[in-house]
């Protein structure tokens, strides 16, 4: 059952990704996404981590894709049309054969890495596990590595998202107008591929 | 399953995403691409947390989750503002942040 289960969220998991990748619309490419994360979580669970998959499906799936799908709404879908562009440095056919061939070779690499090195615990199911309110992976469990050996990152991380938050704030917020010189400069950056 | 399948998936799922970041030009799908690897690595992580059967990976994973989405919420700050003073959305020919 657990293999079926494995096999089925795998397939989600990197079908999603190849979808995020290989769709043209990022509207599409951020609900291949979602599939992707949602598929992840079925995988968290399986590892036995209960709370990493709930904040997955929760904050991951829900909070950060809702923004996504709202900016990609708002600045709509950039330019990834067909159309060539023979000004950039290398044309389309040719950055999508670099990016494969660089994939190709770190998935290679990467395998080897993981997998060659015949470990004997990589081969098996993982430690022991025992079900329970306090065990590894819930709740209580996280809750309580977070608040006492790992308390400084956990204060780090909130401080970090703060400042991101009002970072983001002043990116996004209102401009005051555009000088003559931004607007000229604007269209010539916008003039230069056509 | 063994560990080894999870961390399989997780390698394929990290390559994928690298391939997007060097193809795409479009900083949304970028971004996207850069919470595969994310994902990828969290991956990894789980898995390894679940090899020794001790937390450290899962409240590694809990960090990189709140890293990415300090990251999304910029990212897409950057991309607002860019969109707001209408210059073009595409990597190759966005060369300097100077406001």
């Amino acid at each position: 059952m657990s293999t079926f289960v494995f096999v089925l969220a795998a397939i989600g998991a990197v079908g999603g990704a190849t979808a995020v990748v290989a769709l043209r619309d990022p509207f599409y490419s951020v609900l291949a996404l979602v599939v992707h994360l949602l598929s992840l979580a079925v995988l968290f669970l399986l590892l036995r981590a209960e709370l990493v998959a709930a904040v997955q499906v929760v904050v991951y799936a829900g909070a950060v894709m809702v923004l996504y799908v709202f900016v990609v709404a708002y600045v709509g879908d950039g330019e990834e049309t067909l159309r060539e562009r023979f000004s950039s440095s290398l044309s389309q056919p040719a950055l999508r054969g670099l990016g494969a061939a660089v994939g190709v070779a770190l998935l290679t690499e990467l395998l080897i890495a993981l997998l060659g090195a015949g470990l004997k615990m990589v081969e098996g199911e993982g430690a022991p596990y025992h079900p329970g309110p306090r065990t590894f992976g819930t709740p209580a469990f996280i809750g309580k590595l977070l608040l006492t050996r790992f308390l400084i990152p956990f204060e780090v991380a909130s401080f970090l998202l703060l400042v991101a938050a009002v970072g983001a704030v002043l990116l996004a917020g209102r401009e005051r107008e555009r000088t003559v010189e931004e607007a000229e400069r604007a269209r010539e950056l916008a003039g230069v591929g056509r | 399953m063994t560990i080894g399948a999870y961390l399989a998936v997780s390698a394929i799922v990290f390559a994928l995403g690298v391939a997007g970041v060097i193809a795409k030009r479009n900083p949304l799908v970028v971004l996207l691409c850069l919470e595969l690897m994310l994902n990828g690595a969290n991956l990894a992580l789980i898995a390894f947390s679940r090899m020794w059967g001790n937390g450290d990976g899962q409240i590694f994973a809990l960090v990189v989750m709140a890293i990415a989405a300090c990251e999304v919420a910029i990212g897409l700050g950057l991309i607002v503002a860019i969109y707001r003073r209408q210059l073009p959305i595409d990597v190759d020919r966005l060369k300097e942040l100077k406001g």
